[in-house]
């Protein structure tokens, strides 16, 4: 094999200048594809840590039909506190739960006593919310940092609001909500933080204590909109959803029909479809790849072949089995592969290394500033380096094959 | 026993409809060690004759057997083998391959068609370089020798597996009169050092002289009377 390598590597110096055309071509192709997979892939990582970490959490559990009109917010359609306690059995029973969060949601009015305007509100339990969305704290343009999100009496507004009614840390403010019977209430808040935006749903809502929400819609019994949930580690999602449902499938109505709901981020957030157009443009980029490689390769091989017609007919009379010729021409497609491999792989590490020296910023939806930081996964630079590799064997296939089935009387002839 | 054996053999090719004969009932004989020329015009069948002895083709009919082998039985992969161990090739344009030194070209038969050791194949092609007058050239490419120079690697390349049979197509075709001659000259003297029957084919009258024995072909047919005279003494 050494032996057959090394002709190969002579016959491919034998053209310099095409070997590095074709070189250039599969290296320009690794690196559009490992860089795309790269900012693609951490963009997309970023906003999904985004929405899951300061808005979603991983997966949210509601009573059966909420989610269908989670735009109106429906009260009628909160799950009663014994739908809460045996989810929150199904929950602690689960391995791969870390924790979850109850939330009452609800649409009102909100005043400055001058103006008033729509708000979206989350009642929540500050300690819960904080470790099932972790990166919703970090969200505060204006206000504490630190301690409890939210405490009684106080409320977080998003940041395109309190522009628009110019309200300021420390204001206080109404909110008026109607409850489930029709009856309007009021109750004043003080302003404690001032929430950046975020693309997606629940980007943009207010948060108040959960009991401040019970409160103000009349509730009388602890009542909940929806359940988030934080896994121990993201990649269980699919398993632990199924298991999940599996577990609430028990909970039904009279009917005999199941009460609950569960979602994962994706099933709520339309940014999911982002996520999958980003995963078929990287499919997309991949085939572009294969494309580039497999007719370089094929197009340099066919041309070795061509010119070497008198050289194969030599070699094959003299007693070169069919098959190592095939191999001779196999290993220039392998190694204009795997230099084209390691060399595009090499600069692309770097590319993707300078990037992250660089650190530039770039704005998504409401979010500004937003710094790019591309990874790579070791699995996605191997998978490509694979591919190319063995694309470019394939490449070769054909040529080399024709060139081990010449007959060398014609080959010998051939001028 | 003869090394080869040919018996009626004939070879036609298709050309369109037409069937066009290129060898046509020939006989003969060659003994193991001689010196054998096949001569005549262009188009008379040398070429075609000197491809099926090497069995880079198969006989039409009649039967052409090469070291007792009936070379109309052997596969595409099985000639290659045959080829390989039991005979060598000088051809016209010399053929080396240009990304290999003289060592290197030399070297080919034993490294990559009957893989012999490293060590061994290096003894046997500095044996043949010193054979051919070569050893000095062993580091060069074959576009920094002269044309003479890369008929020696030839003949080198073609001996360097100690083949029984050396077949060279119109060897001196691409020389002058006198790199020819010294080229036939080396021919023979690589037979009395091996022991190979060298068979080439030539229509240059100057050099069919140098053959031991001369068959000539005309139109596909053998001369008679030198047909007659090798089947008498085999």
């Amino acid at each position: 094999m050494l032996d057959v390598l090394a002709i190969a590597s002579r016959n491919l110096l034998r053209y310099r200048r095409r070997t590095l055309l074709t070189l250039l071509l599969i290296v320009i192709g690794m690196i559009a594809v490992l860089l795309f997979i790269a900012v693609a892939g951490s963009f997309k990582s970023m906003m999904v840590d985004q929405i899951t970490d300061s808005v979603l959490g991983h997966l949210q559990v509601h009573r059966k039909g909420y989610v269908a009109s989670i735009d109106n917010l429906p009260l009628n359609l909160n799950m009663k506190p014994a739908m809460v306690a045996k989810t929150e059995e199904a929950l602690k029973a689960n391995p791969a739960v870390e924790t979850w969060s109850p939330r009452v949601k609800f649409g009102g009015m909100y005043s400055n006593f001058a103006e008033t305007t729509s708000i979206r509100v989350n009642g929540i339990d500050p300690a819960r919310e904080a470790a099932t969305v972790p990166l919703l704290q970090g969200r505060m343009v204006d206000g504490p940092k630190d301690g409890p999100l939210v405490e009684k009496g106080k409320i977080v507004i998003p940041l395109l609001l309190a522009r628009g009614m110019k309200s300021k840390v420390g204001d206080t403010v109404v909110v008026v909500a109607t409850n489930r019977d029709g009856s309007v209430n009021g109750k004043t808040f003080v302003v404690k933080g001032i929430l950046e935006s975020i693309s997606g749903p629940g980007g943009r809502d207010g948060y108040i204590h959960i009991d401040d929400a019970r409160e103000l819609l009349r509730m009388t019994e602890a009542e909940v909109s929806e359940i988030a949930v934080r896994l121990k580690k993201f990649s269980l999602l699919e398993r632990a959803t199924g298991q999940i449902k599996t577990a609430l499938e028990g909970l039904t109505n009279k009917e005999g029909k199941p009460v609950i709901e569960v979602h994962t981020w994706a099933d709520l957030s339309p940014f999911s479809n982002l996520a999958k157009m980003i995963d078929l443009m990287t499919l997309f980029i991949k085939v572009v790849l294969v494309s580039i490689v497999l007719v370089s390769v094929m197009n340099v091989m066919i041309m070795a072949v061509f010119e070497r017609i008198r050289e194969i007919g030599t070699i094959a009379a003299i007693g070169t089995p069919p098959s190592r010729i095939l191999s001779l021409f196999l290993a220039e497609g392998l190694m204009l592969g795997i230099v084209g491999t390691v060399a595009g792989t090499l600069l692309s590490l770097a590319a993707i290394v300078g990037i992250n020296l660089w650190r530039p910023t770039f704005a998504f939806g409401q979010q500004q500033n937003l710094v790019m930081a591309p990874t790579i996964a070791s699995g996605d630079v191997l998978t490509i380096a694979a591919l190319v590799v063995v694309v470019a064997i394939i490449a070769s296939l054909q040529p080399a094959w024709k060139a081990s089935r010449m007959d060398p009387i014609h080959a010998l002839r051939h001028v | 026993m003869s090394l080869v054996r040919a018996e009626n053999l004939t070879k036609t090719y298709r050309v369109g409809d037409i069937d066009v004969p290129a060898i046509t009932g020939v006989n003969f004989s060659l003994e193991a060690a001689s010196f054998v020329a096949f001569v005549g015009p262009s188009g008379s069948g040398k070429s075609t004759l000197l491809n099926m002895i090497g069995c880079l083709d198969h006989p039409s009919s009649g039967t052409l057997k090469v070291l007792d082998t009936d070379i109309a039985t052997l596969d595409r992969r099985a000639a290659a083998r045959f080829r390989g161990e039991n005979i060598g090739f000088v051809f016209q344009d010399f053929n080396l391959i240009p990304v290999l030194t003289v060592f290197e070209n030399v070297e080919y038969p034993l490294r990559m068609v009957q893989k012999w050791p490293a060590e061994k194949r290096r003894t046997q092609v500095l044996r043949m370089l010193e054979a051919v007058g070569m050893s000095d050239q062993a580091d060069k490419r074959p576009d920094q020798i002269s044309g003479g120079q890369k008929q020696r690697v030839a003949i080198a390349r073609a001996l360097v597996s100690q083949p029984k049979l050396v077949l060279a197509d119109e060897p001196t075709a691409n020389l002058d009169h006198d790199t020819a001659y010294r080229v036939l000259q080396l021919m023979k003297k690589m037979r009395d050092d091996f022991g190979t029957t060298f068979v080439f084919s030539t229509h240059d009258p100057k050099i069919m002289g140098e053959a031991e024995t001369t068959f000539t072909l005309e139109d596909g047919r053998l001369d008679s009377d030198v047909q007659q005279e090798e089947l008498g003494h085999a």
